[in-house]
């Protein structure tokens, strides 16, 4: 072996992430400007509706596409920080951003919860556990009249918020902040060793654990990982909306969406699921004007059922990248 | 609380029946999950839209839903073997199973739930048969028709399925297949042909446990989703192959359900659910009634 | 010499059916076992037990004095256990170099992870495909970088489980010039085959398995033409 050829090699070893972080950021900017310059609210809250995905399914993604393991209660993770957020501002007054954080700690520690008590068996055990998890989510939240129940509860929002020109333009940008974040944990977790040692899991977990890689505690890490974001994703919504009910929280849009966009895009690497959030969240959003909720949904899961079949690997599959 | 024996044996009584119903709505699932390895998650949503459409077809001709199931399960057959069909081309065959596949799962259950959203809306449907407001009385306990009927008709729909998987060639077949697809294929016989019908047999049993459903409660698009949680606990609790095992669970289950709902209120009876898919999962994941591996 | 791999009295039961009973066996370090045996006769259910992949069995199993009880199969392979599997299970979506770092990657030694995967890629003679991914590979290359991948954390003790199966004579005898590389570096090897031209040039040591239990072992001329051996092999040559 030539010293030259193990020298190539490791250079390519070395990942090389300020570029990204310079190039997300400036996506970000060059967003924000533009529907700065069009000025029109419409475009802040649709564009929250984007980004919320964007979170969502890169979140799923950290443990379904990297380690194959299907998260189906993305829905319950995404209301519980949602409704984390509610609880803390009614008990202590915290506001937008302190509950975020404490909506990523509750969800993470859901997530952990739940895969230490299924991930040591086969996955679908761990996703039917996520499944039945978000539907007694919803009942614990719909029988809690402290969050308000069936009826909901209610988050007044001051109508401005300086430097910012509006609310919306507000939670937007937090959105959009959160979503670079949350990408660029995407990518770090992906080329990081924990996410080589999911990608071994996801190939072949009885070959990885032949081979000494700590499979448990990847898994636990990935779940923790996924749920805390996911959390994340759903955390700004009361404050979004300035209403939330279980319905709303609770939707199965969240659930389907959250499986659909990594799915489509493309499932084993960061920029799939944001693909598969922007593609799928604005045709969903241009939809809702002139169809349906119920038949935009049913759309949604049509497009996911033949999507995993003719194009398995997603869009970026289909392009030829792994 | 005031401790009330006359409530406490009513509901186990009424438990037991629940169980009857839940253990048809869990068969199936042991055939395409406890034995052909297939985690089909739209088998709940398969059994209320058979609800629905004895409802529908029912109530329109006016059948007594139970007939109107029978009448309706080889259409569901016949899907069964469709959804089979086309997973195994799609994705076994692939090797695409655990994520692609059990995506395709989820994406039929919510094609279907939003489907009867669409076509009868998000409201309750409820069909009477004629023996709907009848109740029997043994001494303290009641034994409302509309509970027990459905639950003897499960059983016999269950016992049906025993003879069949234990006294007929095919049923025999589907058992092998389980064991060792392999050893099939020497013996010139196509695994892919046997799990096709087993799949199928799997889809016919949610539409009888759908028609045994609407008699025992009404129903709505999202009934479906708490029964993912009961029907995959009781599986799982059985040992996941054995039809016995699944039977003797799903009346536990059914009991231990109903009585916590009759003390402490209904609507936590996906907390039961889940709280014993856990208990299961974390102490014995091989199932109450499963051999340990 | 000192002993490797202990183990006493190791059995496994699958409810009413005893794939295992009591097998008693000493291991000396740099020592070169072959395990034979008919179908079904217990041979990977005791190599199962001894690389956790049975995580319930009857009986102790120790490497170089650590008991291994108990331990995951990711435990004992960081205690200086490996195996490699009946069928290649190579990580399909990772590169050939990408496989053999893995375990390295978890290993402690992660920053030397390449220039270590490069060394044990050369050793198995697939230096020149190390960016190719392992379906690029011929069966007998897969089957060489599973062995590569096994031997990246330096094992003491390597189970080579059926390595050989479907391969040509000429390719047979390639792994078995490998393996015999590997042994001369140190490795004690235990090889579980049924070629018997693989068997005959490899091992030093014979043990042969019918129904669950040792019913032979020592050198392997003398093994192989005891009668039961004969027997139970039913004319194999």
């Amino acid at each position: 072996m030539s010293a030259t050829t193990l020298t190539d090699l490791r250079g390519a070893d070395r990942i090389r992430h300020l570029p990204f972080w310079l190039g997300a950021v400036g996506v970000a900017l060059a967003v924000f400007l533009a529907l700065r310059l069009i000025g029109n609210e419409y475009g802040y809250y649709a564009g929250y509706f984007v980004l919320q995905y964007v979170v969502l399914a890169s979140a799923w993604n950290i443990l379904g596409g990297y380690a194959g393991y299907v998260n189906f209660g993305a829905a319950g993770f995404l209301a519980a920080g949602a409704y984390t957020a509610i609880v803390v501002r009614k008990a202590f007054g915290f506001d937008l951003i302190p509950g975020i954080f404490c909506a990523a700690v509750v969800t993470g520690l859901l997530g952990l919860g739940t895969g230490y008590l299924t991930l040591r068996l086969r996955g679908v055990y761990f996703s039917i556990a996520t499944l039945c998890l978000a539907v007694v989510l919803q009942t614990l939240v719909v029988n809690w009249d402290y969050v308000g129940g069936s009826r909901g509860a209610y988050v007044i929002r001051p109508m401005t918020i300086p430097p910012f020109a509006s609310y919306g333009e507000y939670i937007f940008l937090v959105m959009l902040v959160l979503a670079v974040i949350t990408v660029g944990i995407a990518r770090t977790v992906e080329v990081s060793r924990l996410g080589r040692g999911l990608q071994a899991i996801r190939d072949n977990e009885r070959a990885a654990e032949a081979v000494g890689v700590p499979t448990l505690r990847l898994k636990l890490m990935a779940t923790a990982l996924c749920g805390a974001l996911m959390g994340v994703a759903g955390a700004p919504l009361p404050y979004y909306s300035g209403y939330l009910n279980p319905d709303a929280a609770f939707s199965l849009a969240f659930a389907v969406n959250a499986i659909a966009m990594p799915l489509i895009g493309g499932a084993g690497t960061w920029a799939g699921p944001v693909i598969g959030a922007v593609l799928l969240a604005s045709l969903q959003q241009a939809a809702t004007v002139t169809i349906s909720s119920a038949l935009n949904l049913w759309i949604v899961g049509w497009i996911l059922v033949i999507f995993v079949t003719i194009a398995p690997r997603g869009i970026l599959g289909w392009f030829g990248k792994r | 609380m005031e401790f009330d024996l006359s409530l406490l044996l009513n509901g186990i009584v009424s438990g037991l029946l629940l169980g009857g119903l839940y253990a048809v709505a869990a068969s199936g699932l042991a055939v395409s999950f406890g034995m052909l390895d297939i985690v089909n998650i739209a088998h709940p949503a398969l059994m209320v839209a058979a609800a629905f459409l004895v409802v529908a077809v029912g109530g329109a001709i006016g059948l007594d839903p139970l007939l109107c199931a029978v009448l309706l399960s080889p259409v569901f057959y016949l899907i069964g073997v469709g959804i089979y069909t086309f997973y195994n081309r799609f994705f076994e065959r692939r090797g695409d199973e655990a994520l692609q596949g059990l995506a395709f799962f989820f994406g039929v259950m919510f094609i279907i739930e939003v489907g009867l959203v669409m076509a009868f809306g998000p409201e309750q449907r409820f069909l009477d048969p004629s023996y709907a407001f009848t109740t029997w009385r043994i001494g303290e306990i009641d034994l409302p028709l509309r509970m027990l009927i459905p639950a003897l008709f499960g059983l016999l729909a269950i016992g049906l399925l025993y003879l069949f998987l234990h006294r007929s060639f095919i049923g025999l077949a589907i058992a092998a297949v389980a064991q060792d697809a392999e050893a099939l294929r020497l013996l010139a016989i196509d695994p892919v042909k046997i799990k096709r019908l087993a799949f199928g047999v799997s889809a016919m049993l949610a539409c009888i446990a759908g028609g045994a459903l609407i008699v025992v409660q009404p129903v709505e698009p999202s009934s479906g989703q708490i029964f993912i949680g009961r029907v995959f606990a009781i599986c799982i609790m059985g040992g996941m192959a054995s039809l016995s095992g699944a039977i003797a669970a799903a009346f536990l289950f059914g009991v231990v359900e109903n009585v916590t709902a009759t003390f402490f209120g209904p609507s936590w009876a996906p907390a039961v659910a889940f709280g014993w898919l856990l208990l299961v999962l974390a102490f014995r994941p091989q199932g109450l009634f499963g051999r340990a591996a | 010499m000192s002993i490797l791999l202990k183990a006493e009295r190791v059995g496994k039961r699958f409810g009413g059916f005893v794939a295992l009973q009591e097998v008693d066996l000493e291991l000396r370090t740099g020592e070169r076992l072959g395990l034979i045996g008919p179908n079904g006769s217990g041979k990977s259910t005791f190599v199962n037990c001894i690389s956790g992949d049975f995580a319930q069995h009857d009986g102790q199993v120790t490497l170089a004095g650590q008991p291994l009880n108990g331990l995951k199969p990711n435990e004992r392979a960081r205690r200086g256990l490996a195996r490699t599997f009946q069928l290649p299970q190579p990580f399909n979506s990772l590169s050939v170099l990408e496989n053999v770092r893995i375990p390295l990657l978890f290993s402690g030694a992660a920053a030397e992870a390449t220039p270590r995967a490069m060394e044990c890629l050369d050793q198995v003679e697939l230096g020149p495909k190390a960016l190719k991914l392992p379906r690029e590979l011929t069966q007998v290359e897969q089957r060489r970088l599973e062995l590569a991948r096994a031997i990246a954390l330096r094992p003491q003790l390597l189970i080579a489980d059926e390595a050989m199966a479907g391969l040509s004579n000429a390719e047979v005898d390639e792994i078995v010039a490998l393996l015999l590389r590997l042994n001369g570096q140190g490795v004690t090897i235990i090889m579980i085959e049924h070629i018997m031209r693989a068997v005959t040039a490899f091992a030093e040591r014979l043990i042969v398995f019918v129904a669950g239990r040792k019913i032979a072992d020592g050198v392997p001329r003398e093994v192989l033409a005891l009668r039961e051996v004969e027997d139970a092999y039913l004319g194999k040559q």
